[in-house]
């Protein structure tokens, strides 16, 4: 059997495609951009003829990975948390909706956001949906699910929600490999109206997905993925979900952990189980990677429960945060080890613009640009260009959400900051700026526009980015009058009459565009090779 | 899994590799874990992607051992080595160090931050550790032909503490530079021996 050294999040990969993967789309965000990479990657991918996509935003991803399963096909769309609010509408009716060929969702959350504006715990999206979610505990486990993960989702006719986190995402490890399934031929479904949601049919799908609540909870109780070992010190017993479960035996490395624990890998959770746990001990000790989701349906909102319950919500763990195996030590009781101190003299080191970014000089010439003005009117968005909150350029007052940028500052503008500016990029604008440049130029709101158009998705490592080649014809479909779209050159010998010429559109009472296009200076090969395909296309 | 080392009593190395993003620490635990597979070994190892890769601190932990590895992250006071492509980036991680441990690391500062410490007190502090080892790993890289090549002469200079064979670090090198071309491959198994000798030199 092949044994490959892979991450967490090529293992889902591997295991999708070994499932009999049709098609994988997605939208690049860590810790989940690993997962789709691979896919495209893939030799063995490549030979199977399966689709590997980055698409627009999750939401449009999503929204293709339906349209395979409705062909009776297997597919994939991923994500990392955050972008599974962008995806949020297609994703809950999916559940309504149900899954034709198999339809696995994966997102990605990253407690402590080490790459991301919160900590958000997907399993909660799983349980809105009403779902079933997989939570593998390792590298080896990620990949079975997979496999698991398609089979339910057609024996139950649901998509299926894989919950993993960044430790386990960019993590490698030996996995081994399965046959190679091959597959599904087309087979629409045998209902035509299953994926049709008006009021009558809904109501009738969404009666088939709460009656499924029972199966999905059967498949929990028998499946192996929620696995209970018995302990000798009943004492206490613990319940442990997805990763959490390597930091508790980590504690215990001659197996002689005393005291039963339940490992949680498939949710909803496992009744039967839990309560025979609970049943043989004096107290529960709950631990999960992210929010306390367990725990809280265990207390219940009167803490009615017979035994004591500790976790993150009696302060037993930290309420927020990634765990680690001596944060589960404390929680287990275990002494304080002795460590090595970390001398005070040593700093941080934030992430910082790369030597030659070509954002550098974008944001050098709107800090002139905007010097005779109050600060405070630079509203921005997510990439690395939100490094340019940080010194030395100090350029922006806000990072929300995908596309945020230009919609703030319209609202912003519109109650009296005048002027505003945008800075977002490419790839986000395409994300997520596009409505929100068409609301401006609706109401001709008093907006500067800055979209960094370094060619590729930066941050999360240079992906293709869907704005090459389209950006002014974008822009301009959106409704904006070309006078009022520039395309500068951000680069020092320019600094002038490109710092200049934002002074002229920021003065401009409505909505201005600049697109300031260089392309990112450790992405080069990437973006060549887009521009070759791009051009093959074109011809 | 049909290895000698399977066989042999629990043994187990807790390796973390620290620098700054773009120093080449991806490299050198591509090529451990190369390694690893080829020595049959269990390993477990865990990296930094997204926003810190851009001038940040990044670290990569690299478990390796004879049976199962369960936390992908190496438990504080148990790392057996750090090596460090920059010395301030290997002070940063000494509450992961058992009290055995060793510092391998780099002296040249890698310095993006306005408030660097003093390099004197950051040197003084790693040769207070009892198993600690530092040189100017670009200078010998650049002996061998390009600086590039520094994260391997460190990784040569911790060779003797992963529990494998050297033969199989070699084997990682190829495997990962392979698709470079020869020269790269030779210039960094070069670096792998280098650094190897430079550790035997001063620990004599």
């Amino acid at each position: 059997m092949k044994r490959l050294p892979i991450l967490g999040d090529e293992a889902i990969a591997q295991g999708a495609i070994d499932a009999g993967l049709t098609a994988i789309y997605a939208y690049p965000g860590t810790p989940s951009t690993e997962i789709t990479e691979y896919v495209l990657r893939s030799k063995q991918a490549k030979e199977a003829g399966i689709i590997a996509n980055w698409c627009a935003n999750e939401k449009t991803a999503m929204e293709a990975a339906i349209g395979v399963s409705y062909t009776g096909k297997r597919a994939m769309a991923c994500m990392k948390h955050v972008g599974l609010n962008v995806a949020a509408d297609p994703f809950m009716n999916s559940a309504i909706t149900g899954a034709n060929g198999g339809l696995v969702v994966v997102s990605a959350d990253d407690p402590s956001m080490h790459s991301s504006q919160n900590e958000q715990d997907s399993r909660y999206f799983g349980k809105f949906a009403l779902m079933p979610v997989l939570e593998p505990h390792d590298q080896q486990e990620a990949y079975d699910m997979m496999h698991y993960g398609f089979d339910i989702s057609e024996k139950y006719g649901t998509p299926i929600l894989m919950r993993i986190t960044t430790r386990l995402a960019h993590s490698r490890a030996g996995v081994t490999l399965r046959e190679t399934r091959a597959q599904n031929d087309m087979r629409l479904p045998e209902n035509a109206r299953q994926f049709v949601l008006l009021p009558s049919n809904a109501r009738h799908r969404y009666d088939i997905l709460v009656r499924n609540q029972d199966n999905f909870i059967y498949e929990a109780e028998t499946s192996g993925f929620n696995k209970f070992t018995d302990g000798v010190d009943k004492s206490m017993g613990i319940i442990v979900s997805g990763i959490a479960y390597n930091y508790v035996m980590e504690n215990y490395q001659h197996n002689n952990l005393p005291y039963p624990i339940l490992r949680i890998g498939q949710y909803p959770l496992p009744v039967d189980m839990i309560r025979n746990l609970i049943d043989s001990v004096d107290k529960v000790l709950v631990i999960e990677e992210g929010y306390p989701l367990i725990e809280e349906q265990l207390r219940g909102l009167l803490n009615n429960g017979s035994k004591p319950i500790h976790g993150r919500l009696d302060g037993t763990l930290p309420r927020k945060g990634e765990l680690n195996p001596v944060i589960v030590a404390k929680a287990l009781n275990f002494g304080e080890p002795t460590l090595n101190i970390v001398p005070e003299f040593i700093v941080g080191r934030p992430p910082q613009l790369c030597a030659g970014c070509p954002h550098i000089d974008s944001y050098t010439g709107l800090n002139e640009a905007m010097a005779d003005y109050s600060g405070g009117r630079v509203m921005s968005d997510i990439g690395c260009y939100t490094l340019g909150a940080l010194e030395p350029f100090n350029s922006i007052n806000s990072c929300v959400d995908m596309g945020a940028s230009i919609t703030m500052a319209k609202g912003a503008a519109d109650a009296g900051l005048v002027p505003a500016v945008a800075v977002i990029g490419d790839s986000t604008f395409i994300h997520s700026g596009i409505t929100g440049l068409i609301d401006c130029v609706t109401y001709n709101s008093p907006v500067t526009i800055l979209i960094l158009d370094n060619e590729t998705v930066a941050m999360t490592g240079g992906q293709k980015s869907l704005a090459m080649g389209k950006l002014e014809n974008i822009v301009l479909g959106a409704g904006l009058k070309p006078e009022h779209l520039h395309v500068i050159d951000p680069r020092k010998k320019f600094h002038e009459q490109n710092t200049e010429l934002m002074k002229k559109a920021i003065a401009h009472q409505g909505v201005s565009v600049i697109i300031a296009r260089r392309e990112c200076i450790v992405a080069l090969d990437e973006i060549k090779a887009e521009r070759e395909k791009l051009a093959a296309q074109t011809n | 899994m049909n290895n000698e080392n399977l066989n042999s009593e629990k043994f187990k190395k807790d390796i973390i590799i620290a620098g700054v993003g773009g120093q080449g620490i991806v490299s050198i635990a591509s090529v451990i874990g190369y390694a690893t597979l080829e020595a049959k070994l269990f390993f477990k190892q865990s990296e930094v992607h997204g926003m810190s890769q851009r001038g940040g601190d990044v670290q990569s932990h690299f478990r390796i051992a004879n049976a199962p590895i369960h936390s992908d992250t190496i438990p504080m006071g148990n790392a057996d080595l750090i090596i460090s492509v920059e010395p301030m980036e290997a002070l940063r991680y000494v509450n992961f160090l058992n009290s055995d441990g060793w510092i391998i690391t780099n002296q040249n500062p890698y310095n993006n931050i306005p408030n660097y410490p003093d390099l004197n007190i950051v040197y003084d502090t790693i040769n207070q550790f009892p198993h600690s080892i530092m040189f100017d790993a670009e200078a010998e890289a650049r002996k061998i032909g390009t600086a590039k090549a520094a994260n391997i002469v460190l990784l040569g200079a911790a060779s003797s503490f992963l529990g494998m064979d050297y033969t199989m670090l070699e084997t990682g090198i190829r495997k990962l530079f392979g698709r470079k071309g020869d020269k790269i491959v030779d210039i960094n198994i070069r670096a792998l021996a280098r650094g190897a000798e430079i550790f035997r030199d001063i620990k004599k």
